[in-house]
Formats: structure tokens, sequence, C-alpha cells
């Protein structure tokens, strides 16, 4: 059995606000392989830039993980120092994040920018860094390499500069490569050649993959697995064909009923979830969804399910009561049996 | 850029025209007149008519500028009302300490203001930075005649550190660590409401850097923190800063008349007020206008600087 790159295992992340802590993500446990790619998918704040800051350890001063263990290679980041950390960061794993627009330094020029990330991890002169960088651009598909590297980010439209920030993640051969929502500031047809570039960048590199989106047609189009998460926590998992053919939690349920379709009769609604989701601050008790949920019951309102695999499929995880009780019977009939 | 220089001095010709204007109207309309602060109790009314008439001070005032004016263009910047000798005489001997005492104040405001505001912007709602902001508040109120007086009173009066006042010890001139010894603190007093004020600035526009997303990115590379705060935040909090630079100058312009006052320091700042104090006009109008123009030009270079830091700013 070969061991996993990556191995998050019941991480819990908070952060310090003016109202007292507030947790961001509960219990997040998920592994992943190399070559692989994972999709996380959820409404806006579930927590899915949280959990992948998590990994890099990217909080900022507020944010702190709270229980949880994230090892990568077999190291456990959560134990890791800041000196230690800055070693596998850029180097072993590296992150594109999810604003285009303001992830690049604005007075420093991209070469200045990418130049740095190469000296810091590669011992090569500032020479063929400049070399390297140049090359990389135009492993991302931009045109005159050798003449935007000198340019500064604002001279850059949203989709090159997403494409630097991927030139530079990838720059020094990461082994993981978390990418927060790295299309949703693009428009169609580059957010189609950049997800394209990041395929080929896997197969040649055997990179482990970590795509963050709430558009499921990127998931669809990139994962192997899936998490799906609400409200901090991760409510399904599944290998993208399960999901997608028998998606179980009312949640992911809903999620795929608000996918567009082309046949789709015009004057036929889009269905979607009714409500919002809860606020970190005033979580319900039981199962998190159940406001929302078009299934609730009353064991709902009282119990929080617990993340459990369903008997057909080992892969296949819900945190739902309603397939509790089905597992329940079923064992109960194995019982009589 | 070098179009944008052009017109930028185009522009500040008539700004200066008005300036002088102004300040004609000003100096002239203050009480009393050169001849009857220096009388002497027996001069007669004619004898004092007489010199009226000489100094064209019966003119009417429209037609003093314009003889102000036009000697100017000529490069005569006239004879003071006081002493007689020629203004540009006067300035030449006194520009010298001036800017001495000048420059010594801004870089010693800027070398402590600047890492401290940076310091305070990191380690926010830390005790230092409580301390640093309150300190700078005090720095900024704190008049400088009264910090003046306080440093005098202490360091030369009752630990007589340094000396009272002036640039040299009476029969030691030129000595380097002498006159160093002199400039001390005059220039503590002159740096202190502007590093007061600039630690407030490099404070508040490092905060709004310190969160920024490309700050993260430099993190994620794997950066030192070091750099990521003095490296990537420091040259764009830069950008805010240097506007300050330009509204530095006027503050040290005022600041230098009372410094140098309190210090006896033979600067253009103390001549400012002799000159007040004898209604040298002359005088008084050359100093107003050189001040003037030291004003614009430092807006000038503010913001000549502020687009080699910014590369999206472009002048054209
Ligand atoms: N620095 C912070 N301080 C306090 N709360 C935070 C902080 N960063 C994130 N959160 C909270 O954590 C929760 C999860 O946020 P997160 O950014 O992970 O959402 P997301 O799933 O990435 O959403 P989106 O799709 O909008 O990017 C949110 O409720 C958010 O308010
Ligand atoms: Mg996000």
């Amino acid at each position: 059995m070969t061991q996993s790159l990556l191995k998050v295992e019941h991480l819990q992340t908070a952060f310090r606000t003016g109202k007292g802590e507030v947790v961001s993500v509960e219990d997040v446990s998920f592994q992943l392989n190399a070559g692989q790619t994972i999709g996380i998918v959820g409404e806006s704040g579930c927590g899915k830039s949280v959990t992948s800051l998590s990994i890099m350890r990217l909080l900022g001063q507020t944010g702190y993980i709270k229980k949880g263990t994230i090892s990568l290679n077999g190291k456990d980041l959560t134990k890791l120092t800041e000196t230690e950390l800055r070693d596998v960061r850029g180097n072993e794993a590296a992150m594109i994040f999810q604003e285009p627009m303001t992830s690049l330094n604005p007075v420093f020029t991209i070469g200045n920018q990418m130049i740095e990330m190469i000296q810091l991890h590669m011992m090569i002169s500032k020479k063929e860094a400049k070399q390297y960088a140049i090359q990389m651009l135009q492993k991302v598909g931009i045109p005159r390499a050798e003449e935007v590297i000198n340019e500064y980010p604002h001279k850059l439209s949203g989709g090159m500069r997403q494409r630097v920030m991927i030139a530079m993640a990838l720059s020094c051969k990461p082994k993981l490569l978390i990418a927060d929502e790295p299309t949703t500031a693009l428009d169609v047809t580059i957010q189609a050649q950049i997800l394209e570039l990041m395929k080929t960048l896997r197969d040649e590199s055997n990179t482990a993959i970590m795509i963050i989106s709430h558009d499921l047609g990127v998931i669809a189009e990139m994962a192997d697995t899936v998490l799906v998460m609400y409200a901090g926590e991760v409510v399904e998992e599944a290998d993208v064909f399960t999901l997608f053919d028998e998606p179980k939690h009312p949640y992911t349920l809903g999620l795929m009923k608000s996918i567009p379709h082309l046949e789709t009769e015009s004057e036929e609604r889009l269905a979607s979830i009714p409500g919002t989701v809860p606020t970190l601050q005033n979580m319900p008790s039981g199962c998190r969804f159940h406001t929302r949920c078009p299934y609730v019951m009353e064991q709902c309102l009282k119990e929080k399910p617990k993340l459990q695999g369903l008997d057909e499929k080992m892969g296949h995880q819900v945190r739902c009561w309603l397939y509790e009780e089905e597992q329940k019977s079923e064992n109960r009939e194995e019982a009589v049996l | 850029m070098f179009q944008y220089m052009v017109r930028r001095i185009l522009i500040a010709i008539p700004v200066l025209f008005g300036v002088t204007i102004f300040s004609f109207l000003i100096v002239n309309l203050a009480p009393g007149n050169p001849v009857d602060m220096q009388v002497n109790p027996y001069a007669t009314e004619a004898d004092i008519q007489t010199k009226k008439e000489a100094l064209g001070l019966n003119d009417p005032i429209h037609i003093q500028y314009v003889h102000w004016l036009v000697n100017l263009a000529k490069g005569d910047f006239g004879y003071s009302f006081s002493t007689y000798e020629p203004v540009l005489t006067m300035i030449v001997d006194r520009i010298g300490p001036t800017l001495l005492l000048m420059g010594a104040a801004l870089v010693l405001a800027y070398v402590i203001a600047i890492p401290i505001g940076i310091l305070s912007a990191t380690k926010q709602y830390s005790w230092m930075d409580y301390f640093t902001t309150s300190f700078s508040f005090i720095g900024i109120s704190i008049p400088n005649f009264f910090l003046g007086l306080g440093l005098i009173y202490i360091f030369a009066i009752t630990f007589q550190i340094f000396p009272t006042g002036g640039m040299n010890t009476l029969g030691n001139e030129g000595g380097l660590m002498d006159t160093l010894a002199h400039l001390i603190m005059p220039a503590i007093v002159l740096a202190t409401g502007i590093a007061g004020n600039m630690v407030r600035y490099v404070r508040s526009s490092m905060l709004e850097i310190l969160g920024q997303d490309y700050l993260r990115t430099a993190r994620s590379k794997g950066l030192k923190e070091f750099f990521v705060v003095n490296k990537h935040a420091l040259k764009n909090a830069l950008i805010p800063i240097i506007t300050v630079i330009g509204v530095d100058i006027p503050m040290l312009i005022g600041g230098a008349v009372v410094t140098e006052q309190i210090f006896q320091w033979p600067g253009l700042g103390q001549l400012t007020i002799q000159s007040i104090g004898s209604r040298d006009y002359p005088t008084l109008m050359a100093i107003n206008l050189m001040a003037a123009i030291a004003v614009l030009l430092s807006n000038l270079i503010a913001d000549m600087l502020y687009s080699v830091a910014d590369p999206r700013i472009k002048y054209n």
C-alpha cells in the first residue's frame, strides 16, 4: 500500500476575532496521493480557503490550528517551526490564490517576484533563474515571455496574472499544488485553458493537486475524489463518478440540482437550496444543515451525525442521519438472516 | 516626465506671483514701519519724512510692489532697511546654518520614525504599539518652544552637557565636534514634530498594506518574514509616505523660525524674527519668496519620487 502524500486528520481551524473565537473548519480529514486530484466544493464561506490555508500554515496572525494533524510526505506540518515551514512553502507545497488581481505585488516586476522564489529554493544564479523563469512563463502559455518578465503586474490581464501565479507556483516543482478557485475570477475561455494547463502539468510531473471551487463543472473536469463541505464540515466524500452518479447528502443533492443544464426548459427555474449558510457564531445544534434540509427529521435537530462510510463503497462517506438509519436497518436485516 | 516637470514649473510661476503679492500686502499691513522702528529719540519729524521718502515708503503700495518686482527681475533683492547690507549677502550668510539644521532634523526624524512606524504596525496592539502611538502623539502636540526650553533647562543648564545656543563656541569657529554639539538639541526639537507625524503615517500605511493578498503570496513562496515586511510591504507603504515629505518641508520651515530663535542658531529663521521686529520689508520679502520656492520645489520632488516608487503612476 502506498503512503499518501498528504494526509489531513481531524483538522480544526479557528480565528480569534473581536467577538471571541470562531471555528471555521471542523474535523476535516482526507488523503491525497501523488498525481491525484482532490476537489473541494461548497458554498461561499464554508471553509474551503481556510482548509487550504491551514495546510500552508498561512492563516495570518489571528488564525490557528486548534486540533488535528496535516502530514505532507511524513512531516507533520502543524508541528513545524516557522523556519522549517519556509522550506516547505513554495518548494514542496505551493499555492495559487483565489484573487489573481491582487496576489502579485504591484511594485515589483513579474521577473523580480518569480526569481525571488526560484532563488529561495534552487541553488542557481540570478541569470539562470531569469532564464528559468522565462521558460516557466512560456510553459504556461504566456506570449512574449521575455518582455512580460520585465513588466509590472498592472500591465497584465487577470488571466495573464493567474498564469504567472501558476508558473510561479510550479517553478520549484512542488509535490503538492493547492489551487484555491484558480479560475473563478476569469472568463470561460481562459478558465478552460487554465484547467487544461494544470492537467498537463500534473500529468508531466506527477504533482498532487488540491483544487477548490464552488463550480461543480470545474470539479467534474479535474478531480478524482471530491469533498463536499458545508459550514466548516465535510458532509460527503466520494470519487468523482460516484458523487455525480449517486450523491447522497441532501446538501450535495441540492448543489447538483442547482447546476444549469442546456436541456433545461427555459421556463423551468433552476433549483436553489433555500436559506443561507448559518454564521459561525450561531451554528445550529445537531446537524448543521438541518435548517435548510428538505428531509429534516426529529433526530437531526438534536444529534450531530458522524461522517460514515456507506456499506457498499468504502470510499463513499456521508454525514447524514438518513443513511445512518439505512445502515442500521441493513445491519439488523443481516443479523436476522 | 520631462514635459510634466516643465509644465509643473510653468504652473508654479503664477503661484509665486500670488504668494509675493499676498506677502507684500501682509508685511505692509503690519502696524509700524521700518523708520518708526529704529528712529532715535532726537530725530525730528522732518528727518523721519526724508528717510521714508528715501526708502520709497511714501509711494502707494502697488508702486512699491512693482518697484520690488522690477528690481528682483534684475536679480536685485535690495538692501536691508535695518543693516543696509545687500539682502542677498545676508541670506547667503544665513542659508548654510539653516540647511544644516533642517537637513539634520529631517534625517534624524526619518531614521528614527520609519523603523518605529514599521515595528509598531507589525506589532499592532502590543504595548510597544501603544507606547509609540501615544509618544508620537506627544511629539506632534508639544510646541517647539516648550520642548526647546525644556531641553535647554535640563541638558544645558542643569547637566551642562550641551551648550545653550549658538552654532559655535566663541573663538572656536569651524570645529566639527563643536558644531555638532550645538546642533544636537535644536535638531532634536525640530525633528520631534516631524518624527511624530511620520511614525503615525508609516504605521497607518503599513497597517493598510500588511493585510494585502500579495504579502500572503510572498509568504507562500517561503520568504522570510523580515523580507515580507521590509521589502514587499515597505515598498508599497512608501508611496503614501512620500507625499508626507511634501508636507514636512513647510513644517520644517515654520519650525526652524521658532527653533533658531530659541537656540540662537544663526540661520534664516532667526533673521526672519529680526526682520519682522525691525519691519525690514526687503529682507522679509526675500525670505518669503525663498520659502515659497522651497515648498513648491519639495512638492514637485515628492511627485517625482511618487512615480519612481509606484510603477503604476506615469506622468505625461
Ligand atoms: N481571518 C479571518 N478571521 C475571522 N474569520 C475568518 C477569517 N478568514 C476566514 N474566516 C471565516 O471562515 C469561514 C470560512 O471562510 P473561507 O474563506 O474558507 O470560505 P470559502 O469556502 O473559501 O468561501 P469562498 O467560496 O467565498 O472563497 C468564513 O465564515 C469566514 O468568515
Ligand atoms: Mg475561498
